[in-house]
């Protein structure tokens, strides 16, 4: 069983240095209800794992703004211009990851896997220091697991199993980073009993789930 | 008609990339002009648009007031789904992208060279947005397709011999199409193919760092 807890006991859990996964995508499938408890509760020197920087004031850009994070492995900054400021200021140090690369870098850590290999980057800046490796006499970069203490992920509905179904375009990265947390905590629409999700539609199995938050209306 | 007219190019250069198409690709588009292209797919053909935030089978925009918050594409604009669509988690986009089963992606670039390398995700010191997912498709898809202006705003050409700004993929690019002219990359190095209506070849050359091969049979591409 999953175990029901609120967005403020979520956040409770989160110590400093913590590193987060945040599940979403421009904040479509952000679990927003967490974050604004991380936001009150004020939790310091974060590190993010996330798809995008979203906006100064939708998912994970709340955290931004209130100066919570001190670094993050990302893919795109392009749509909040406070994280490029404090990128530049030197107040968080960002690792810029291809998007793709960084999907499979944290599937890796859910899936007991040592690394991925890809082309993604050869010859490129993301190449710098780290290992070119030939297989099938083709060359690929060697990209290593990305780990986390929580993820927070983004649910349309959930069993309480924590088997979970996603909502359309929302459910991007959070399926991938159900499987990294080494505590994963869904936000989600509506709990639902055992038995009433077909177990065909379930997207993510109860077994990477270990809290539910029932998103606040 | 101005063809110095923003909108003008616009439609120049991406009804131009629609004619690359074939009935039943799948294709990404990037940001900006890129989106464009779907406004002229062919009569007749239909083609699967991926967004690389988990739909393939992306449709029109919504009517005002009836966008869904749970529905949007890589750019965050809201979208609506096609018959037969379907949604499906990053890891998975980006098998479709990275495994060679993407058709054609479209994108802008901030410079690319005769040998198909592309820039276009950061300028040291100035302006670093990030790669997104740009580097996968450019490594990933089929036919690399950039579609752009042939000069920056200062007039000064995005075509080089060689790329000088941090690179997205090494040699990925296959086709440049501009409001100038349609340069496809090719073994033996960039081909001139076809100029936009009332430019002549000289002018593409004059506007071209990259050393041009001339087809031998220049074609013209107007809106």
């Amino acid at each position: 069983m999953a175990k029901i807890i609120t967005s403020k006991q979520a956040a409770e859990m989160i110590k400093p240095k913590d590193r987060l996964m945040i599940g979403g995508f421009l904040a479509v499938g952000a679990p927003e209800s967490i974050i604004d408890d991380l936001v009150i509760k004020n939790t310091q020197d974060l590190h993010l794992i996330v798809i995008a920087s979203d906006y100064e004031n939708r998912g994970i850009g709340k955290l931004v703004a209130n100066k919570q994070v001190s670094s993050a492995q990302v893919s795109h900054l392009g749509t909040n211009r406070e994280i490029q400021a404090q990128m530049n200021s030197g107040f968080i140090n960002i690792e810029l990851v291809p998007q793709g690369t960084l999907m499979e870098r944290v599937r890796a850590a859910g899936a007991g896997l040592g690394g991925i290999l890809t082309q993604t980057g050869l010859g490129t800046l993301t190449q710098e220091g780290k290992p070119v490796i030939e297989s099938e006499g083709k060359l690929y970069i060697l990209e290593k697991p990305i780990t986390a203490d929580f993820a927070l992920i983004r649910a349309h509905k959930a069993d309480k199993l924590g088997n979970l179904i996603y909502a359309k375009t929302a459910r991007n990265s959070n399926p991938i980073m159900a499987m990294a947390g080494k505590v994963t905590i869904a936000e989600v629409d509506e709990i639902v009993e055992v038995g009433e999700l077909s177990p065909e539609e379930i997207v993510t199995p109860g077994v990477f789930v270990h809290y539910l938050v029932k998103k606040e209306s | 008609m101005d063809r110095n007219d923003k909108n003008y190019k616009r439609a120049l250069i991406a009804k131009r990339v629609a004619q690359e198409l074939h009935d039943g690709d799948f294709v990404n588009l990037g940001i900006g002009l890129p989106t464009l292209v779907a406004n002229y797919i062919p009569e007749g053909m239909t083609v699967h648009f991926q967004s690389e935030n988990g739909i393939m089978g992306v449709g029109s925009a919504p009517e005002k007031g009836q966008e869904d918050e749970d529905m949007i594409n890589a750019g965050g604009g809201y979208i609506t789904a096609k018959s037969g669509a379907c949604y499906f988690d990053s890891a998975l986009s980006f098998a479709i992208i990275r495994g060679g089963h993407i058709n054609m992606t479209v994108l802008g670039a901030l410079q690319v060279d005769g040998k198909g390398n592309l820039a276009n995700w950061m300028i040291p010191g100035k302006m670093v947005p990030g790669m997104g997912g740009a580097m996968d498709l450019v490594t990933g898809a089929k036919n690399v397709v950039v579609a752009m202006e042939h000069c920056d705003k200062h007039g000064n050409t995005k075509i080089l011999k060689e790329c000088t700004l941090p690179l997205t993929a090494k040699g990925k690019v296959t086709l440049i199409v501009t409001d100038m002219a349609l340069i496809r990359i090719t073994a033996q190095g960039a081909v001139l193919e076809e100029v936009a209506a009332g430019v002549t070849v000289e002018d593409v050359i004059k506007n071209t760092e990259a050393e041009l091969i001339i087809a031998g049979n220049i074609k013209t591409f107007d809106v």
